[in-house]
């Protein structure tokens, strides 16, 4: 009887049946930036995955190519992106089967998962992630984002979660239309070594991609340099009377 | 495990706010082009002005989620309604459709606060303002959305329409040019923005006339 009061207060969102809905996340991503440069798209995450916060995975490949013209970064829930992944796949190898030469351009992917997305939220059952959509088509370039509810806009340059706060300041003041690949990727570094120091669950391990109208290229997982040894940093509690 | 995180919210408020005013023989409808979530600013230009016929426009500000897929399912049922009766759908006809469909999810609602302009059957300029279940009233201007509350009693200082108690009924539509009517949307956004974090960056205005529809652009403050 202890727990009726419990089972009532979520009756509304559990049905007779008693499935289980993603009520909040478990393994959790981190921050994605991403910016539009002079050819295309740049994107980097890192490659952290959290279990609350407990760093319990450290090769998560956020950053993933979707047909030929599309690449799509994930913060949030990995299982809920993964399965994100699995209804693109699909979606991109039923429209390679029509063999009729058209393909799915990333307007037209960002559309379809910002209906998954509100899909998901209207069954309150949501895909616990913000997703970040780069690519480029017939000369057009694309960058937008979707969330979890389902809101979603075009940006020049995007960050998810704490990059909105930290990398999103930096971004405004640097960024311009005729970003080269070099100035784009060193932006993008000095963006990702930002919230390296100020996000707990960030890691020093990242992958950054590109896509232009030539294709996909997601680079090998690298580190950062970073340098700690600040005099500030030494004997932090000098000072703080009776503490360690 | 303890709970740490928040639970799910299906609702979201991306702020924003729209303006529109009838004249005889025009219609301004205005929106700023801010999207917010929280102290968070997702974009500075994001459009709330979505054109529904050639001389039926809907500005929508609330969760935009939801006002994207209220625009979706109101062009949808458009689209249906030319193939049927192969023309545009007048814009008392959308009127009502649109609060039929913001009805339909009474228990669900979109949590949308729009304003709709256009032309009425006579080719006066008219205004419909809503609530997010569908409540609406025929008007000669209206303000919705964050900054609504800053701006209304502005407007109804400034263009004095008639009280909908008197008989006869009275026309609702504003004595003032379209070019007054331009420059008092201009003035209480700028004053809108002074004191709602959740309006600036820039204001859309689109105006319906004889002319057909004219789109300008003014700059508002950033912060």
């Amino acid at each position: 009887m202890g727990s009726s009061s419990e089972t009532k207060e979520n009756s509304l969102l559990s049905s007779e049946t008693g499935i289980q809905r993603t009520q909040y996340p478990y393994v959790t991503g981190s921050s994605v930036v991403a910016l539009k440069y002079k050819d295309g798209i740049l994107m980097a995450a890192d490659m952290g995955g959290s279990y609350g916060s407990t760093l319990r995975y450290k090769s998560v490949e956020r950053i993933k190519p979707v047909g030929k013209h599309s690449l799509i970064g994930a913060s949030g829930e990995i299982s809920d992106f993964q399965e994100i992944m699995r209804y693109l796949d699909e979606q991109v190898l039923n429209d390679n089967m029509w063999d009729d030469g058209n393909s799915l351009g990333p307007k037209e992917i960002h559309s379809y998962l910002t209906r998954v997305m509100y899909n998901r939220r209207n069954k309150f059952d949501p895909l616990w992630n913000t997703l970040i959509l780069g690519g480029v088509k017939k000369g057009q370039k694309f960058l937008g984002m979707v969330t979890m509810i389902g809101v979603n806009f075009e940006e020049n340059h995007v960050a998810t979660g704490f990059g909105n706060h930290m990398a999103q300041p930096i971004l405004r003041s640097e960024w311009h239309e005729n970003l080269t690949f070099e100035e784009g990727v060193t932006l993008l570094e000095k963006c990702m070594r930002v919230l390296l120091y100020r996000d707990r669950s960030a890691v020093n391990k990242f992958q950054i991609a590109k896509i232009t109208e030539e294709g996909v290229t997601i680079s090998q997982p690298y580190a950062l340099k970073t340098f700690w040894g600040f005099k500030a940093f030494e004997n932090p509690t000098a000072g703080a009377e009776g503490s360690w | 495990m303890t709970k740490q995180q928040a639970r799910f919210e299906p609702y979201d408020f991306n702020g924003g706010t729209c303006v529109a005013i009838a004249g005889a023989d025009y219609c301004v409808v205005a929106a700023d082009t801010r999207m917010s979530t929280g102290y968070n600013i997702l974009t500075r230009d994001y459009s709330k002005i979505y054109k529904l016929a050639d001389k039926c426009l809907m500005a929508s500000s609330g969760f935009q989620a939801d006002v994207r897929a209220l625009q979706k399912v109101l062009g949808a049922k458009h689209l249906i309604y030319q193939h049927q009766h192969n023309k545009q759908m007048s814009c008392p006809a959308m009127a009502r459709l649109l609060s039929n469909t913001l009805y339909y999810k009474r228990f669900f609602p979109y949590y949308t606060f729009n304003v709709l302009v256009g032309f009425d059957e006579e080719g006066k300029g008219c205004v419909y303002t809503y609530d997010a279940v569908g409540s609406y009233e025929k008007v000669g201007y209206s303000a919705q959305g964050s900054g609504a509350k800053l701006i209304m009693p502005v407007l109804d200082n400034q263009l004095k329409s008639p009280s909908p108690l008197l008989l006869p009924a009275q026309d609702a539509v504003t004595p003032l040019s379209e070019a007054e009517a331009i420059d008092v949307v201009k003035d209480v956004f700028a004053s809108a923005t002074e004191r709602d974090i959740y309006t600036g960056d820039k204001l859309e205005i689109v105006i319906l006339n004889a002319d057909g529809m004219r789109r300008e652009f003014a700059e508002l403050r950033k912060d």
